[in-house]
């Protein structure tokens, strides 16, 4: 049993839940942008929630099934057709032998997430199938998939079409978007003024958003406390001493525009981050299309826990809901 | 040097042990997290030294943001006291000089640099005092360099010269990054050199480029068998200038299968370094050459 990848679409990837433990040397942990739909899509088809899936990037591939399987999409509104008849997003469908799976026309969010039952089975690179493009690690020989690949499925478990999640468990940003973030790391490299306008400002998407990170412009430059250059750093006021990176870290070259980093980070760098964006935000920002209206609010630890734990009992009442 | 302690969201303490770099940084940050590893912290997810700082990701479901923070201050405590000794190895890297390839991308990007007019080392050999880029190369690799952090993109070296301060070079990094680097570029930002491991955007400026692949995810090359990412933060690299003729044949050679990097374990000690640069440096090439 296998899938013939007929179109690629934009930019799909083979993802999973990525490969923690190599960050030291460079190399991210990778894995699906919105880690809660992926989830989501597998418990939908009955595979493990970590099972291997595919990112589609604002437009879907065109797959050829060569046997039976059941199949759901969610994360992006990315409307899934099968021999060209609509199906649901957010819920799982057979798909018989031969027929093919393409999709509509994206309306809402940006990374569409297909699971198929089995899960893709692609060899493992560092204990992950996930895509890191720029390593050429994992998915299809290490890059984005292509007209002709063939995909392999892992063994699956029977009976899970007809299975839905509920529109109010399903996770997506508002418009404007609201990304929490705790400030700190270089935080007291520029002004209280300019730190408070950073989250009064609002901002917008730029063209320049991947797996990598998300770049945002419109609001007004950041302003530094003057300062010796510390040696090594290099002289722009925004230079530090090359530095890891966190995940869902604002770093602000030159004070213009902020880069929150994501999934396929660089680990580190020169240019110093005024604070995080929390984990409980980290699946909204896959979904953002350039452009978006954009607000960074400031929050505190004890905020980025209760907001984590709510996304716990989210995903949760998910689980349950779909073990039914 | 006070460490500056700061969480970077709920899942990662960043931890600047100093502003500027330095080897006593570098060997403070690595002590840290050489104990945080021995210490095995339930809930400590990934362990990542940097040239001057470190950072730690966690999984707050399992331990409090606070504790751990409370946890990490006092490994602080008692590593700050141990020695600066490490057991490493020494490795010659050659390097091609003025390559064409570098050369060529170079002068595509020529507007996002601060001299248009000069190419990326007769800028460095320029603002560094140095006459000629002759001098300016012997500077480069003539003393040993310290890989003090590997990241940014997959096991790329950042690379701190092994001299006193006066005689470091510092070069600025391009005005506005470039979108194209070739793979295996020797670059040059701040104070550190790199060798951009894969092709890519980048900031530091350009000088030439090895032929000796340091990341390779086929796992084919000969010497990155066993493990894909060659370099670890505390090898000690010597660059050797090579030519065009011995470019391609290292190339050829790596390619067949046939090339192994020069290389030699050796014991560095930051004391001893610090007592006398020049005589340790002298050693380290003495057991790199050496039968």
């Amino acid at each position: 049993m296998a899938v013939n990848v007929l179109s690629p679409g934009l930019l799909t990837t083979i993802q999973d839940m990525g490969r923690p433990g190599y960050y030291h040397l460079g190399i991210p942990i990778g894995g699906a942008m919105d880690r809660m739909a992926l989830r989501c899509a597998n418990l939908l088809v009955g595979n493990d929630e970590n099972a291997a899936g595919l990112e589609a990037v604002f437009t879907g591939p065109e797959l050829e099934f060569t046997g039976e399987a059941t199949v759901a999409v969610t994360g992006a509104e990315l409307p899934p057709k099968l021999d060209g008849t609509p199906m649901e997003c957010w819920a799982s469908f057979k798909v018989k032998a031969g027929q093919i799976l393409s999709f509509d026309y994206l309306r809402a969010g940006a990374r569409a997430y297909i699971a198929i039952s089995g899960g893709i089975d692609t060899p493992k690179a560092l204990g992950s199938r996930s895509t890191y493009a720029i390593g050429a690690l994992g998915g299809v020989d290490g890059r984005a998939l292509q007209a002709g690949d063939v995909l392999p499925l892992g063994v699956a478990t029977a009976g899970n079409e007809g299975k839905t999640v509920p529109k109010e468990l399903r996770i997506s940003p508002g418009n404007p978007a609201e990304l929490r973030v705790l400030p700190g790391l270089y935080w007291h490299r520029i002004t209280e003024d300019s730190g408070e306008r950073f989250f009064a400002e609002s901002w917008k998407v730029a063209g320049e958003a991947d797996r990598m990170g998300y770049r945002f412009q419109g609001g007004t430059p950041l302003e530094f406390i003057d300062r010796e250059p510390p040696f090594g750093a290099g002289s722009d006021p925004s230079n530090i001493t090359d530095a890891c990176y966190p995940y869902g870290s604002i770093q602000v070259p030159g004070g213009t525009e902020p880069i929150v980093l994501h999934r396929d980070a660089v680990s580190g760098g020169g240019y110093f981050m005024i604070g995080t964006v929390i984990s409980a935000d980290m699946d909204l920002i896959g979904q953002l299309q350039p452009h978006t209206q954009t607000r960074f609010v400031k929050t505190d630890m004890h905020g980025a826990l209760a907001a984590r734990a709510d996304r716990a009992r989210t995903l949760n009442a998910v689980r349950e809901i779909l073990s039914m | 040097m006070t460490s500056r302690y700061s969480f970077g969201g709920d899942e990662h303490i960043f931890v600047e042990v100093s502003e500027d770099m330095s080897l006593e940084a570098f060997f403070k940050s690595l002590s840290i997290t050489n104990a945080v590893r021995d210490a095995a912290i339930k809930g400590v997810t990934e362990i990542c030294p940097a040239n001057a700082s470190f950072q730690i990701k966690f999984d707050p479901d399992i331990v409090h943001p606070d504790d751990l923070m409370a946890e990490l201050k006092r490994i602080e405590e008692t590593a700050e006291h141990a020695d600066a000794i490490l057991e490493t190895r020494i490795i010659e890297i050659p390097v091609y000089y003025q390559d064409p390839w570098t050369n060529e991308t170079l002068m595509r990007f020529r507007e996002r640099h601060q001299d248009p007019d000069s190419t990326d080392i007769e800028y460095a050999a320029e603002i560094n005092g140095f006459s000629t880029v002759d001098e300016f190369i012997e500077a480069h690799s003539g003393s040993p360099w310290f890989v003090s952090m590997v990241g940014f993109v997959a096991g790329l070296p950042f690379l701190y010269q092994m001299v006193d301060r006066p005689r470091q070079i510092q070069v600025p990094k391009y005005l506005r990054p470039r979108t194209d680097t070739p793979k295996l570029t020797v670059g040059y930002g701040g104070c550190f050199s790199c060798i951009y491991s894969v092709r890519g955007a980048g900031g530091y400026q350009m000088f030439g480029i090895t032929p000796m692949p340091i990341y390779d995810p086929a796992q084919e090359v000969t010497y990155l068998k066993d493990f894909m990412v060659f370099f670890k933060p505390g090898d000690i690299v010597k660059w050797k200038p090579i030519g065009r003729e011995e470019y391609d044949q290292a190339v050829a050679d790596v390619e067949a299968g046939r090339f192994m990097p020069r290389m030699k374990e050796v014991t560095f000690s930051l004391e001893e370094f610090n007592r006398d640069i020049d005589g340790t440096n002298a050693k380290l090439l003495e057991a790199l050459n050496g039968c």
